[in-house]
């Protein structure tokens, strides 16, 4: 069907969408390349002119930096290893009959639809909150010293917080592709004489490593650039700085957009990074 | 892979589903529980909260700040907006690259998806800047505009993967039989494609809906939607739990009904065509 008029109308069709991308991208990429190399404070004095790679050093060399890398990994890592582990547990949970199963999938997917202020703001006020949050009265009802979770145990809050969110989502993914598995073969293994976690390591496992790989990169993106969970708990304070939350606040905070910009750049490319992989795996699919 | 087990095994199940599933949602629960209180009996013990009055109270209040509808109004506009804006750009893209492949296809496709990693914050001050030039800073134009840009690669894909899975004998045959092109899309393609372009568009409305690093960078108090007027409950003079949780429901409700209609589409979706 591919005609020469109909070649040129595809092309119109695509044309809106490239376009816009394409500007998407381009201008506001350039720009920040742009400002990465200047010695750029709107508020105190503008454009100071080009300062060379020096915002890119300072960035790196800055008190903020290497903490802000080691918290990005930590709520990162975190995240994945529980978020995964967890996920492969309910799934394997949910595919086996039970009662109510319906009930049962839409309770465990909903914390995924709670946006992420609400998500925070619950958690940091009605559970978290050291005097009259749900996990204080818990404490004090097993006698034990009500938590400061949101400034004593930072990090582990944030964690906490992030995989609640996430969870339904690794859950979801690994389900669906628990689902496709032929269950002969499990029942064949079975009559083998494969004990269950046999059965687990040898064939699910391996059945799910492409659906597992894809949920690590997937989160891994969108981990990143966690945003408003720290922006309403902590904003940033008691160690939970990632480098996205130092890059927001160099650059609309303390309005120092040069060094910001060349934050920015680190960022994407991280980005990239684990982009490549990610479209490895989508470019395969798309072949078959 | 769903197998037959035994009633004992079922039962283990089943509690062990149930009670998993109790505490992964029960943060919602609790808020809902919160939002029928009055402020004084939200911060007491919970078997206090539990056996307390119930009350509309604090949804009336909620309501009758004026700005809650005003933000509402807001999120529904930019959700809608960029949604539908998306899938009319979306669609003759995604049309054209699954019935009409070329050479570049795939490339143009890949390219689509390496757009929706650039990390937000990596751009922010030029879109800043670029929205303060406009004068749309503020505006739900802007928002719109940019929460269609981010969930472009995400429509075009989903569109994609469905519109692919379209026979194209079935158009073949259509034309055959002397049909135009006009009326071969709108009478044999656009039914075909319709559940399609509705689970792309609930699931975008869903990202659109929560989308909370824009919205809270580019907004202010006109424009701002439901995940910033939210934030500004983070505060410590905002904190009310019974409002706080009131406020919250009113603004995951819509979305948390359109979400457990939209799951499958959510795996389809998220994971580029992935995993189905």
């Amino acid at each position: 069907m591919s005609t020469k008029h109909s070649r040129s109308l595809a092309r119109i069709m695509v044309a809106p969408a490239v376009f816009a991308l394409l500007v998407w991208m381009l201008i506001p990429l350039s720009m920040t390349v742009y400002f990465s190399f200047k010695k750029y404070l709107p508020l105190r004095g503008g454009d100071l002119g080009w300062v060379g790679f020096e915002n890119y050093s300072r960035f790196l060399s800055s008190s903020s930096f290497w903490p802000a890398v080691g918290t990005t990994i930590f709520i990162v890592g975190s995240v994945l290893l529980i978020t995964v582990i967890l996920g492969i547990l309910i799934a394997l949970l949910l595919d086996q009959p039970i009662w109510g199963q319906g009930i049962v999938r839409i309770m465990i997917i909903a914390p995924f639809f709670i946006m992420p202020t609400v998500s925070g703001l619950i958690w940091k006020n009605m559970f978290m909150d050291p005097t009259n949050g749900f996990l204080a009265h818990l404490w004090r009802a097993v006698g034990a010293d009500p938590v400061q979770w949101l400034s004593h145990a930072s990090l582990a809050s944030l964690v906490t917080i992030i995989s609640w969110q996430w969870l339904p989502f690794a859950t979801l993914i690994l389900l669906t592709a628990i689902q496709s598995l032929d269950s002969e073969q499990l029942e064949a293994a079975e009559m083998d004489g494969a004990k269950p976690i046999g059965r687990f390591f040898f064939i699910i496992l391996p059945h799910l490593a492409r659906a597992i790989t894809v949920v690590i990169l997937i989160q891994t993106i969108f981990l990143l650039s966690i945003f408003a969970e720290i922006f309403v708990t902590t904003a940033g304070a008691f160690g939970t700085k990632t480098l996205t939350y130092l890059i927001f606040q160099r650059v609309l905070e303390s309005q120092n957009v040069g060094l910001g910009s060349a934050g920015g750049v680190y960022a994407i490319i991280l980005a990239n990074i684990v982009a490549i992989f990610l479209m490895r795996i989508v470019g395969k699919n798309l072949d078959n | 892979m769903a197998r037959t087990v035994t009633a004992q095994r079922k039962i283990l199940n089943t509690a062990l589903s149930w009670t998993l599933a109790i505490i992964i949602f029960f943060p919602i629960f609790w808020i809902l529980v919160l939002s029928f209180k009055t402020e004084g009996d939200a911060i007491r013990t919970p078997i206090e909260v539990l056996t307390s009055a119930w009350t509309l109270e604090s949804y009336s209040i909620v309501q009758e700040r004026s700005d809650y509808l005003k933000h509402f109004t807001n999120s529904v506009i930019i959700a809608l907006g960029s949604t539908v804006l998306g899938i009319i750009i979306g669609v003759p893209a995604a049309w054209s690259m699954a019935f009409v492949p070329s050479k570049r296809t795939r490339g143009i496709l890949m390219w689509m998806l390496s757009t929706k990693m650039l990390p937000a914050v990596g751009v922010l001050y030029p879109i800043y800047l670029i929205f303060i030039e406009l004068g749309i800073l503020d505006s739900r134009t802007g928002l719109v505009v940019i929460l269609m840009l981010m969930n472009l690669p995400i429509i075009i894909w989903m569109l994609y993967t469905y519109f692919r899975e379209i026979p194209a004998e079935i158009l073949e045959a259509a034309r055959m039989d002397g049909a135009s092109l006009t009326s071969e899309i709108l009478y044999v393609l656009t039914p075909m494609a319709v559940p399609g372009i509705a689970s792309t568009l609930l699931l975008n409305i869903i990202l659109a809906w929560n989308e909370a690093f824009w919205t809270l960078n580019l907004t202010a108090a006109k424009a701002a939607p439901l995940t910033a007027f939210i934030a500004s409950y983070s505060s410590p003079e905002g904190l009310f739990f019974a409002k706080l949780s009131a406020a919250s429901v009113m603004a995951i409700t819509p979305i948390l009904i359109m979400g457990w209609f939209s799951q499958k589409q959510l795996v389809r979706g998220l994971t580029f065509g992935a995993v189905k």
